[in-house]
C-alpha cells in the first residue's frame, strides 16, 4: 500500500459526528494552500461548516474566496447546493431553456434533489467532479492549467460516507445507458483512481475509533483509496508513565504532593488534596482508554497524524495553527 | 455511591442559569408514551435513548427502544449481539419494579419490504420487491431511514400491550430536521404533478394518455427519457404505478404518527455536547419544535468535563505548577506540577463548556436543563449505562 498521495487532488474528509471533520477539512485546506496553491474547499450538507470555521459570511452557490495564505495561495469556500448543481448540470449538457423551468415547475427537480434514490449525492458529488477538471479559462478541457491545485471536499459522516461515495457506481447499475450512466461512470473513475484519497478523522475513543476502523474497511472494499487517519483534539499527558501508574492505582504519594504544594503556596484541604488526586486518577484512565484507541488505528497500517485539542475552541488563527501542525508531521508536503 | 460521598462537580452548577429538567418525573409519568431523543451527530443520542430505557425499565415502565443507526451502538452498550429489526428483550436489568426492557434497531430495507408486502396486493408486491428502482430506492433513498423511522414507530405503537414506553433515537440525518420533515416531503411529492406524471403513461397504457397532460408534460416526459434514458425511466414508472395503490395508506400512516408526535404523550429531548456547534445545532431544533408546536421536555446536555477539587483557579494552578517544575525539585515536586496542570484545564475546559450552555439558556431561558458529568470511560455496558441515568436525573 502507498502512503505517498502527491498524486491526490480531492482530498475527501470524513470523520464521526463531533470528531471536528469540518475544522480538519479547513485546516488541511489552508495546508495545501501554502506555497501559493489554489485550493477549493467545499461541503455538502449545507452547515455553513466553512463560513463558521473562516468567520466569513455564509457562503452561496458561488465558489468564494474565504482566506489567503502567506505564500500568495488562496481558499476558496463552496458550499455545493444540489437543486443549483442540478440546473447548472442541465444547462450545460442539455440547453434546457423553457423545459429548465418547466422541470421545476413540475417538481421534476425536487423529486430528483429531496426523493429520488442516489441523484441528490451524484449531483453533490457531480459539482465537485466538474470544478476539478475544471481549467483556468473556465473550459473543461485544453491546454489551460487547472483552476484548483487541490479540491478538500468535507463529506458526510462515516455512518454515510461508504454510501455517499459508492452512489455513481449504483446509479450507473440502474441507468444502464444513456448520459446519467456516462456521467455516472466518469465520476467512480475519477474517485476510484490514485487523485483521490479519503482520510478520516476521529477522537482517540471507543466509538469513533470503531466507526473509523469500519469505514476504512468498508472504503477499502468498495475501491477507494485511504490516505490518513487524523487524531483530532488530542491532549498529552500531565504525568509520566510511572506516576500515571501510581495515580491509576489510587497511590500517588499524598503527604509528598501535599508538602509540594503547601511550599507552593496552596492552602492544602483534604477535599483539594483528595479531588486533585481523584482528577489525576480519572486522567491516567483516560490516557490509558486513547493509548488502546491509538494502537487499534495503527493496526489498519494507515499513517495517523495527530493534531492537539485548543483550549479555545476554533477561530480563523486556530486553523492556520493546526494547518501547520498538518505541515510539520509531513502530511502535505 | 453515596450522595455525601460524592463531590458536586462544579460543572453540573451551570444548570442554576436554566430550570432543571426532571428526567425521573419525565420516565415517571404514565401519561407520556414516546420520548424521542433529537440532536446532531455524535452527541451521545444513542447512549442518552439507551440510559433512559434502562433506567425506566428498572423504574417499572415497560420499555422499548427504537435506535436507527449503521454504527450497532446501542447493541454494545446493550449487551446484544444483534439487533435485527424485531424487539428483543435486554439481558440483566433489574425487573424487580415490574418493568422490562426491549431494543430494536431499525433495518430501513426489511421494514419498506414489510411495508409492501403487508399493504400491497401479493402479485403487485413481488412486482415492486423485483424492480432496480425499488431496490436502490430501498437501501439508499435520500430520507429512507426518516420515512422507516416513522413507520416503525407507528408499528410499535400499534403493539401498545407490549410497551408502555417508546424512546426512539432519532436517525443520523444530514439535519435533525429530516425526521420531522418525512411525512411532509412524502405528502407534497405524493400530491404533485408530478407523480401523476410518473404514473399516467403507465396508467393509461402508453403514450395515449399523455395527449390529456397537454404539451408542457410530453416536453418534461421528452426531457426525462433523454436525461434518465428509457429504461430507467421505465422502471421509475412502474415502481411509482405499482407503488400508487398502497403509497396512500403508507402515508397516512406517516400522517397519522407525524399527529402523535405532536401529541401530549410525546416528550421531544433535544440532545447535545458542549460545544459550538452541537449547542448551535440544538438551539435550531428547540426553534423549530416550538415553531411546529411539539410537546418539547427540555435540553441534555451531555459529557461536562468533571472538576472533583474544589475552590483552585486555573491561574493560581498554573502560576504554582510553574514554580514547581523547574526542573531541580524531586519527582514528587513535577507530579505535583503535572497534577496541578491537569487541574488548570479541567477548570478551563468546564468553565468553557459552562459558558456556552448558558448562552444557549439565555436565548431559550424557559427550556428545562439537564447536565451529565462525562465518564472517564466509554460506556458499553449496562452498568455505565445506569451510572449515565444516575447523572440525568441528578
Amino acid at each position: 500500500m502507498t502512503t505517498d498521495w502527491t498524486n491526490a487532488r480531492l482530498h475527501i474528509v470524513t470523520g464521526k459526528g463531533g470528531t471536528g471533520k469540518t475544522t480538519v477539512a479547513a485546516a488541511l485546506a489552508v495546508a495545501l494552500a501554502s506555497n501559493g496553491r489554489r485550493v477549493l474547499l467545499s461541503e455538502v450538507e449545507g452547515r455553513q461548516g466553512i463560513s463558521q470555521t473562516f468567520d466569513v459570511p455564509p457562503l452561496g452557490t458561488e465558489e468564494t474566496r474565504v482566506a489567503r495564505t502567506a505564500g500568495g495561495g488562496e481558499i476558496v469556500g463552496l458550499s455545493v447546493d444540489a437543486k443549483a448543481a442540478l440546473m447548472e448540470y442541465l444547462q450545460l449538457f442539455y440547453k434546457l431553456g423553457r423545459a429548465g423551468k418547466l422541470l421545476e415547475k413540475f417538481g421534476a427537480i425536487d423529486f430528483a434533489t429531496t426523493i429520488a434514490p442516489g441523484v441528490r449525492d451524484v449531483l453533490l458529488i457531480g459539482k465537485i467532479y466538474e470544478a476539478g477538471r475544471r481549467r483556468k479559462d473556465g473550459k473543461h478541457r485544453g491546454a489551460s492549467p487547472a483552476a484548483y491545485d487541490a479540491i478538500v471536499l468535507d463529506a458526510p459522516p462515516t455512518g454515510r460516507i461508504g454510501r455517499f461515495l459508492s452512489v455513481n457506481s449504483e446509479v450507473a447499475d440502474l441507468a444502464r445507458v444513456g448520459p446519467i450512466h456516462s456521467q455516472a461512470g466518469s465520476i467512480t473513475t475519477m474517485l476510484e483512481s490514485d487523485g483521490t484519497v479519503v482520510h478520516i478523522v476521529t477522537l482517540l475513543e471507543e466509538m469513533p475509533v470503531q466507526e473509523t476502523v469500519e469505514a476504512v474497511h468498508d472504503l477499502r472494499e468498495k475501491g477507494l483509496h485511504v490516505g490518513a487517519i487524523i487524531v483530532n483534539m488530542v491532549r498529552p499527558p500531565y504525568l509520566d508513565d510511572a506516576a500515571l501508574d501510581q495515580a491509576r492505582a489510587g497511590r500517588l504519594h499524598k503527604p509528598s504532593i501535599s508538602t509540594q504544594l503547601s511550599e507552593a503556596g496552596v492552602k492544602v484541604t483534604p477535599d483539594l488534596l483528595d479531588g486533585l488526586l481523584d482528577e489525576a486518577q480519572n486522567h491516567a484512565l483516560r490516557v490509558d482508554l486513547e493509548r488502546e484507541q491509538l494502537a487499534i488505528l495503527e493496526e489498519t497500517g494507515l499513517p495517523i497524524y495527530q493534531l492537539p485539542a485548543l483550549p479555545d475552541g476554533i477561530d480563523p488563527g486556530e486553523v492556520r495553527e493546526l494547518a501547520d501542525a498538518l505541515i510539520e508531521q509531513g502530511m502535505v508536503k | 455511591m453515596t450522595a455525601a460521598a460524592q463531590p458536586q462537580p462544579s460543572g453540573t452548577r451551570a444548570s442554576q442559569a436554566a430550570p432543571r429538567l426532571d428526567i425521573d418525573a419525565l420516565i415517571g409519568d404514565r401519561a407520556i408514551g414516546i420520548i424521542v431523543c433529537c440532536g446532531s451527530g455524535g452527541v451521545g443520542k444513542t447512549t442518552t435513548a439507551a440510559a433512559l430505557g434502562l433506567r425506566a425499565a428498572e423504574q417499572g415502565r415497560r420499555v422499548v427502544v427504537l435506535t436507527i443507526d449503521p454504527a450497532r451502538r446501542l447493541a454494545q452498550s446493550l449487551g446484544l449481539t444483534e439487533l435485527d429489526n424485531t424487539p428483543r428483550p435486554v439481558q440483566g436489568i433489574d425487573t424487580s419494579a415490574g418493568g422490562s426492557l426491549d431494543a430494536m434497531m431499525l433495518d430501513m430495507k426489511r421494514t419498506f419490504d414489510e411495508v409492501v408486502l403487508a399493504h400491497a396486493e401479493p402479485g403487485k408486491a413481488q412486482q415492486i420487491l423485483a424492480n432496480p428502482f425499488y431496490q436502490a430506492v430501498s437501501s439508499s433513498f435520500a430520507g429512507t431511514q426518516e420515512y422507516m423511522a416513522m413507520e416503525k414507530l407507528g408499528q410499535l405503537k400499534q403493539s401498545a400491550d407490549r410497551w408502555d414506553l417508546i424512546i426512539v433515537d432519532t436517525p443520523p440525518s444530514r439535519s435533525a430536521l429530516d425526521f420531522l420533515d418525512a411525512p411532509n416531503r412524502l405528502g407534497s411529492f405524493l400530491d404533485g404533478r408530478f407523480i401523476r406524471l410518473l404514473t399516467a403513461p403507465a396508467k393509461a397504457s402508453g403514450r395515449a394518455g399523455l395527449k390529456v397532460f397537454g404539451i408542457g408534460i410530453q416536453m418534461v416526459s421528452g426531457v426525462m427519457t433523454k436525461i434518465l434514458g428509457g429504461q430507467m425511466l421505465h422502471d421509475v414508472q412502474t415502481f411509482v404505478a405499482a407503488l400508487d395503490t398502497m403509497f396512500g395508506g403508507f402515508r397516512e400512516r406517516a400522517d397519522k404518527t407525524y399527529r402523535l408526535l405532536s401529541e401530549d404523550e410525546t416528550a421531544f429531548l433535544v440532545v447535545a455536547s458542549p460545544e459550538r456547534d452541537a449547542l448551535r445545532e440544538a438551539s435550531y431544533f428547540v426553534d423549530r419544535l416550538e415553531a411546529d408546536g411539539m410537546p418539547l421536555s427540555g435540553l441534555v446536555v451531555n459529557r461536562i468535563g468533571r472538576v472533583v477539587a474544589p475552590g483552585l483557579s486555573p491561574s493560581r494552578a498554573l502560576a504554582m505548577a510553574e514554580s514547581l517544575d523547574d526542573g531541580t525539585g524531586p519527582r514528587s515536586a513535577t507530579n505535583a506540577a503535572g497534577v496541578l496542570r491537569l487541574h488548570a484545564t479541567l477548570v478551563r475546559q468546564a468553565e468553557r463548556q459552562r459558558e456556552l450552555a448558558e448562552r444557549f439558556s439565555r436565548g431559550h431561558p424557559e427550556i428545562p436543563v439537564a447536565y451529565v458529568p462525562a465518564l472517564s470511560q466509554d460506556v458499553h455496558d449496562l452498568e455505565s449505562l445506569r451510572e449515565v441515568g444516575d447523572a440525568l436525573a441528578e
